[in-house]
């Protein structure tokens, strides 16, 4: 047990219970802060895989800027309780055991098979080998040129739809004020 | 030294863990909510296969998946609190017709 090990063990740990956490909460709220800590969490991993650029913006943008808009909306609708409804028996019954197979299978698969047989060209023999700490240096120093040389159109699409994106979430979640503008308004029936 | 199977599963379990969510949960923020897991556990695999094939262009495309991702969330929370305002729900049971 190194240290790298260790750490990796308890940031998992924390995401996965914070996953599973999601999805046993009933309010919302609740099931917000458990996603921030899953995604702190794997900023964590992030740093352990050298990755230091990429740590910095998920701590920023995904659980800064995207968990506010959501505690925000949560709060702004005031969003209760959920209330449960009954699903099927038969859903119960085989999905259930069919996805601990699954997921079982897959983990095998995954951490026993692939590790000694070559599965295909390209040099996918070593999935059992190790990734080095620090091997790749994710620093914004190195990512920078990347982006703006090599990765310039895309860089320059994914601004132009940013910028779509906030022309329509103005549109959609402003009021309509305007009668024949904007979205329809609501019907009493 | 951690394998990067080890990664890979547990990018596997943090995104069932979203597919669940996304399935069971009723309250249209929660599956909204489910969906950001599924591409957090995408973007933990593609910064181990990034550090494992020595390659930088696996962050990149990282960095790209979070700008989508804030731009969905902007909208979906929009086009959620449209749905909201005129019905006056959060629960995916009850917003089932098209036409009010």
């Amino acid at each position: 047990m190194n240290v790298h090990l260790i750490l990796f063990l308890a940031f998992g740990a924390i995401a996965v219970a914070g996953a599973v956490n999601l999805l046993v909460q009933r309010h919302p709220i609740n099931s917000a802060l458990s996603l921030i800590a899953v995604m702190a969490a794997l900023a964590g991993e992030y740093l352990l895989l050298g990755a230091e650029f990429v740590a910095a913006v998920q701590v920023i943008v995904y659980a800064g800027a995207i968990m506010v808009l959501f505690v925000f909306t949560i709060m702004l609708l005031n969003a209760g309780e959920e209330e449960r409804t009954q699903g099927s028996r038969i859903a119960f019954l085989f999905g259930i055991p069919g996805m601990l197979l699954g997921s079982v299978l897959v983990a095998w698969v995954v951490l026993k098979h692939s590790g000694t047989e070559a599965v295909a060209a390209g040099g996918w023999t070593d999935a059992l080998a190790t990734v080095p700490a620090q091997s790749v240096p994710g620093s914004p120093e190195t990512i920078g040129p990347l982006l703006f040389h090599e990765f310039l159109l895309p860089f320059e699409i994914t601004s132009i739809l940013i910028l779509i994106a906030i022309m329509g979430a103005v549109v959609l979640a402003s009021k309509p004020t305007v009668p024949g503008g904007g979205p329809p308004q609501k019907v009493k029936d | 030294m951690v394998p990067l199977s080890y990664y890979l599963v547990l990018s596997g379990i943090l995104f069932a863990c979203g597919v669940t969510g996304f399935l069971i949960k009723r309250n249209i923020i929660t599956i909204f909510m489910s969906i950001e897991l599924m591409l957090n556990g995408v973007n933990l695999s593609f910064v181990a296969f990034a550090a494992h094939w020595h390659t930088l262009a696996g962050q990149v495309f990282v960095f790209f998946v979070m700008v989508v991702a804030a731009a969905e969330a902007a909208v979906g929370l929009a086009i959620i609190i449209a749905v909201y305002r005129t019905r006056e729900t959060l629960n995916v049971d009850q917003v089932n017709l098209l036409k009010l």
